[in-house]
């Protein structure tokens, strides 16, 4: 099967997505055809389809989300780009108060059909305001859906799933996953919300990763292999709605949960895994739970400071032996 | 001015104003009764803004709203009974009583919604005039906020992407000079929040807001302009609100000459007086029109204190829309 990378396939996302639906349009900052996205997602886009659907905005992330909003209630299905992660604060009571909300405080009468894209995560070196990892927050907000691929398969499957759908998706992406390349094939597919897909099968211990840290857990997986150490690891693919069956299921057979997630450990991703499996299936568990997250610091910006507070393969084989 | 405006259009503005003023005494009755959860924002006072506005908007036409926004659904065209169930938080409300006063919406006449965010509704209005752009209609926004949501952010960065848009959007600034107890000099320097429209290359217009007719016709040539492609309009309507922000003000940081000289400033009163005197309607009209609204007012009530609560297990729907729907 042919390969591509993230940005690739989220790219195809959005032109099939924009080809196939007149009421899908893009807007964001320097997303047109002067920048094409901070991260070259939306390279050759505004060629195809013009300025007026491949939108660049003045930087005003509140009302960037806020047009998506009132063109989402009025028959349009907008995609937003905010550039980073971190710059969702700018735009947060559109995102939490309106988008998430709206349905449901109007009694149903209507719906949000739009999706934020946006990157986080670090390790690029960009310091405090370009490299958080604030999923939970999403997650914290009902009436939002939360994806977050690991893989460009999943990528776009999951976005074009996004743009299909009648809900504001919070759809989260990771700066170093976007050269990453996989299998993606040619043909059509879509990847529903809330299921999630064990990425490696093992049999001594569960590892829940998401975005960026499934790769860094199967990198580990890979090295406790070669000393015993069977590991299964699960990416979620969507945080809200979180599949918790699988989960479970994979708990359920390594009688061993890691959680690893790159956001902070305190209220964060991996706090709510944990506290699903210690709620719902503590009765599989033969040893404590154990996470490996950010340690509730700001991202530093030296390479080493930075270095030493993301989660990596060896933070992660150290949990596992601690319960192994 | 008066003759400008054809008789009948005269008519019905004058039965919105007093329909909206006449449900909004009914709802603090109701209120001082103890029969409304929450809180209450009336918009006794400014009657002549939303319909002034709203009288130039054709049913597929949308606006948006803020949490004193009993008064812009009436004028859009929804239906007084279904908004005072939801004020009661009832099922037959138009949110299922999942809005209350704060948050009502009829997509069914373009309403879209009121936000109790200051001034988030702006850039939604936005977004919808991006919309009508986009689907090539020529449809129209027009976007009510007060004085206080005029110092927030969200109204520089929307007004500023419809005027490089040109987007078909109404900004109209509903000034009555207090943001909650906030008097409006202690926040701002210029008198006129229609001055800000030249910093975006849009026209302003500040207006006698308590004029419903110097409202209609700033609001006539802004949506003929936004009709036309040519973009966005700012308009000031220098208003007053009857009772204080919310249920619990007394609004004493109001100085009493001041109360006493916007009442007699009146829109409702003012217009009716010009109906009288251009003989465009007899007394004995205007009080047939007066008891019709009243009665109606009153089988809203009736409506909604009859009507159910929603069972509380609906609390968990409608959280997300269906992929179907």
């Amino acid at each position: 099967m042919r390969k591509i990378t993230y940005t690739e396939a989220l790219r195809e996302a959005l032109q099939e997505e924009m080809r196939r639906d007149p009421s899908v349009f893009l807007l964001g900052e320097d997303i047109g055809r002067y920048w094409e996205g901070a991260f070259k997602v939306t390279k050759g886009l505004a060629e195809e389809f013009g300025d007026e659907r491949v939108r660049d905005t003045p930087i005003s992330e509140s009302a960037i989300i806020g047009a998506a909003v009132g063109a989402a209630i009025t028959g349009m299905r907008p995609v937003a780009e905010i550039m980073f992660g971190d710059l969702t604060a700018l735009a947060m009571d559109q995102i939490a108060n309106q988008a998430a909300k709206i349905s449901y405080m109007f009694g149903g009468q209507v719906k949000v059909p739009l999706v934020i894209r946006t990157p986080f995560g670090a390790g690029v070196n960009i310091a405090a305001h370009h490299s958080q990892s604030l999923e939970a927050w999403f997650m914290h907000v009902p009436g939002l859906h939360v994806a977050a691929p690991s893989t460009p398969y999943d990528a776009k499957g999951l976005l074009k799933t996004a743009i299909r759908g009648n809900n504001p998706v919070f759809f989260c992406e990771h700066k170093l996953l976007y050269p990453i390349e996989g299998e993606v094939p040619r043909e059509e597919y879509a990847i529903p919300l809330g299921v999630a897909d064990v990425k490696r099968e093992g049999s001594d211990v569960t590892i829940v990763a998401t975005l960026y840290m499934v790769h860094k857990a199967l990198e580990a997986a890979e090295q406790l292999e070669a000393e015993g150490i069977s590991v299964e690891v699960v990416d979620p693919r969507t945080l809200m709605p979180l599949d918790k069956k699988t989960i479970i299921d994979s708990v359920q057979k390594t009688g061993r949960l890691v959680v690893v997630s790159e956001d902070c450990k305190t209220a964060g991703v991996s706090a709510e895994i944990a506290a699903v499996v210690a709620e719902e299936a503590l009765d599989y568990l033969d040893a404590p739970i154990k996470r490996v997250a950010e340690p509730d610091t700001p991202i530093p910006f030296s390479p080493p400071l930075e270095q030493h507070v993301i989660p990596n393969e060896k933070t992660i084989i150290k949990a596992v032996k601690e319960i192994v | 001015m008066a003759t400008s405006v054809a008789r009948e259009t005269l008519v019905e503005i004058y039965r919105k104003m007093f329909e909206i003023r006449s449900f909004e005494e009914k709802v603090f009755e109701l209120y001082a009764q103890n029969l409304v959860p929450g809180t209450i924002h009336l918009y006794a006072g400014e009657e002549a803004v939303a319909v002034g506005v709203c009288t130039n908007l054709r049913k597929d036409d949308c606006i948006t709203s803020t949490h004193r926004g009993h008064g812009h659904c009436i004028a859009k065209g929804a239906e007084p009974k279904r908004v005072m169930a939801e004020i009661l938080g009832k099922r037959t409300g138009y949110c299922k009583g999942k809005g209350g006063s704060m948050h009502i919406a009829d997509f069914s006449v373009g309403m879209l919604g009121a936000t109790a965010v200051v001034g988030a509704g702006i850039p939604i209005a936005m977004g919808a005039g991006l919309s009508i752009k986009l689907r090539g209609t020529d449809q129209v926004t027009a976007c009510f906020f007060g004085d206080g949501a005029s110092n927030q952010g969200t109204f520089h960065e929307a007004i500023n992407m419809a005027a490089i848009w040109k987007l078909p959007v109404i900004f109209v600034c509903e000034n009555n000079l207090y943001a909650m107890g906030t008097r409006q000099s202690i926040v701002m320097l210029k008198e006129n929040i229609a001055d800000r429209a030249v910093a975006y290359g849009i026209p302003g217009v500040a207006v006698d807001g308590n004029d419903v007719l110097a409202v209609y016709e700033a609001a006539h040539k802004a949506v003929e302009r936004a009709r036309k492609g040519e973009g966005p309009t700012l308009i000031e309507c220098k208003t007053y609100r009857h009772k204080g922000h919310s249920r619990i003000d007394p609004a004493k940081y109001r100085p009493k000459e001041e109360v006493e000289e916007w009442l007699r400033k009146d829109p409702i009163k003012r217009l009716r007086e010009k109906l009288l005197q251009k003989n465009v309607l007899a007394k004995a009209e205007i009080q047939r029109i007066e008891k019709e609204i009243l009665d109606e007012i009153e089988e809203a009530v009736e409506f909604a204190m009859k009507s159910s609560y929603p069972a509380p297990e609906e609390a968990l729907e409608d959280v997300y829309a269906s992929l179907e729907g």
